[in-house]
């Protein structure tokens, strides 16, 4: 079973300061845990991919009726928040080894090495067909 | 077959030489050294070595000789290392204590498949392990496959390989009273791989649908080790008599076609004649087992020219068998399908009266009773079924095709 874990820009369950406030021992410490969740995926056989996306002053919105000049709309957006940060998605045998990793990476260190409890969506990603039996 | 679908150089005579050798090599290797997790990295990295050198300097006089050779070098230089002599001490109280075999050659592919498909492995594991040691397939090849990058299928050949190695399992067919259990878990694996492939036939997912041609090859090769297993000849059956339909089951866009509205001039009629020839001759040998009940309903509707003309007594029949033999609820659901053929949609609808409890909110349970809805007058609720199915569905082509039968009745 395929699941993407998702993580938006919204706030995060422990209010801490963006990234950006804090100290470089702390951003250091986040970045390593990521690299070590994706190395410990990779190990387990489960990671297919994992990325982060470019910050959402960069983001741009395309709306076309496949006729005239597309309409793109360029940032900086109210609703910022709640574009996407980056994603994991895993190949796992269970539901609950999904959310187990979800789990893992929401408790990434955060300011002070205080757990960040970032909210992490999980989807399942539509497979092929069941059996037919 | 290149070289970048199969991360091995090359062409596609070397290839298929190579797969078929595959097995015969590695149980050569790993009956003489007793440690099959090395062995079996060995034996990949002398295939590679063969796909280089047999196209450039001509395939040897002893092909299976020249890869033992190989793959044995590598195992001496793996010993000779600081890091492999501790391996072999700790690997050597769960393997070496293993009796030689003393049937070597024929039996191996045999012994092979038990080992991979051991029940101490999920079917995810298991699967790509199978792929590797017995079907000689690369590691990129079976990456590419399942769609997931090679480093991550890599780890998870070789943490099935550690698991195997934790169970203490030998290189030597199970005992007696051990057997029929370990053949049952080979025969489900080969099922589940032969599904992985069948599922998905086109577009993006093409690469997957030689799945199912390597788990026919597989089955065939089981075949050939146990002529006498009705139930062996029962997967196998199965497995071609399902694949006889593969030409019609997906339309240009890579839609899913249901069985009614497959044109049956494209079914392969050698498959259909094969599959019938081994169901039957399986039927007659004894107890029927689930595989062979699964063939026989595949053969019935093979067997018929048109959908209208399908024998659905028989269907009906067979699925109550089946039922009984495994109580899965799924079979039940089928068996709906096939009263409702017979009875009318009413009857199907009854059966499935007492399935939510045990099928839970599956999308093929509204599915089946959206159809039957539809068939017996009642567009308006077949809609409401058919869009529940669809939110519930967790595979993308059933989504459209549900989609777009709530939508057909809109």
């Amino acid at each position: 079973m395929r699941f993407m874990l998702l993580q938006n820009y919204g706030p995060v369950g422990s209010d801490c300061a963006p990234m950006t406030e804090w100290s470089p021992e702390d951003v250091k410490a986040h970045i390593d845990f990521q690299h070590a969740l994706n190395q410990e995926l990779l190990n387990r056989g489960e990671l297919v991919d994992a990325q982060g996306l470019a910050g959402p002053d960069q983001a741009k919105f395309v709306v076309s009726d496949g006729v005239g000049a597309p309409v793109v709309t360029d940032g900086p957006f109210p609703e910022s928040k709640e574009l996407l940060a980056g994603y994991r998605l895993v190949d796992v045998e269970t539901l609950d080894r999904a959310l187990e990793i979800a789990a893992q990476a929401s408790a990434a260190p955060g300011q002070n090495g205080a757990p960040i409890r970032d909210s992490i969506e999980v989807r399942q990603v539509l497979g092929a067909p069941d059996p037919e039996l | 077959v290149s070289e970048a679908a199969t991360g091995r150089p090359g062409g596609p005579g070397t290839e298929a030489r190579l797969r078929r050798l595959a097995p015969q090599v590695l149980g050569a290797v790993a009956r003489r050294y007793g440690d099959f997790a090395a062995a079996e990295d060995a034996v990949q990295e002398a295939l590679l070595a063969a796909a280089t050198a047999w196209p450039a300097d001509g395939p040897p006089d002893n092909p299976l000789g020249w890869l033992v050779r190989v793959a044995s070098r590598r195992m001496a230089d793996r010993y000779r290392s600081e890091e492999a002599r501790r391996r072999r001490e700790d690997l050597a109280a769960s393997w070496s204590l293993a009796p030689p075999d003393p049937a070597p050659g024929r039996d191996d592919s045999l012994i092979l498949m038990f080992l991979c498909c051991h029940p101490a492995l999920t079917p995810a594991s298991a699967i790509p392990l199978t792929l590797r040691a017995v079907g000689g397939l690369t590691t990129r090849e079976i990456a590419a496959a399942f769609l997931v990058p090679e480093a991550t299928m890599a780890q998870r050949i070789s943490r099935a390989k550690a698991k195997l190695a934790a169970t203490g399992a030998h290189f030597t067919l199970p005992s007696g009273e051990e057997r029929p259990e370990r053949l049952r878990s080979v025969l489900h694996v080969l099922y589940l791989l032969f599904n992985e492939g069948y599922a998905t036939s086109s577009g993006p997912d093409l690469a997957r649908s030689d799945l199912s041609g390597e788990a026919i090859r597989l089955t065939r090769a089981l075949r050939a080790a146990l002529p006498d297993d009705p139930e062996v000849a029962g997967l196998l059956a199965l497995m071609v008599l399902t694949e006889a339909r593969r030409p019609a089951r997906t339309g240009p866009g890579g839609e899913l076609v249901p069985l009614a509205e497959q044109d049956r001039s494209r079914w392969s009629r050698p498959l259909i004649a094969e599959g019938v020839a081994l169901i039957t001759d399986a039927l007659q040998r004894g107890r029927m087992g689930e595989y062979q009940a699964q063939a026989a309903i595949a053969a019935v509707h093979d067997q018929a020219r048109r959908y209208e003309e399908t024998n659905w007594p028989q269907i009906v029949a067979l699925y109550g068998r089946l039922e009984r033999m495994t109580g899965n609820p799924m079979v039940t659901l089928n068996r709906a399908v096939a009263v409702a053929m017979v009875d009318g949609p009413s009857a199907g609808l009854e059966l499935l009266a007492g399935l939510e409890d045990r099928l839970g909110d599956h999308h093929r349970l509204h599915a089946v009773r959206a159809h039957l809805l539809e068939q017996s007058g009642d567009p308006k609720s077949a809609i409401t079924e058919f869009k529940a199915a669809a939110e519930r569905a967790t595979n993308r082509r059933e989504r459209d095709y549900l989609t777009l039968q709530a939508a057909r009745l809109i």
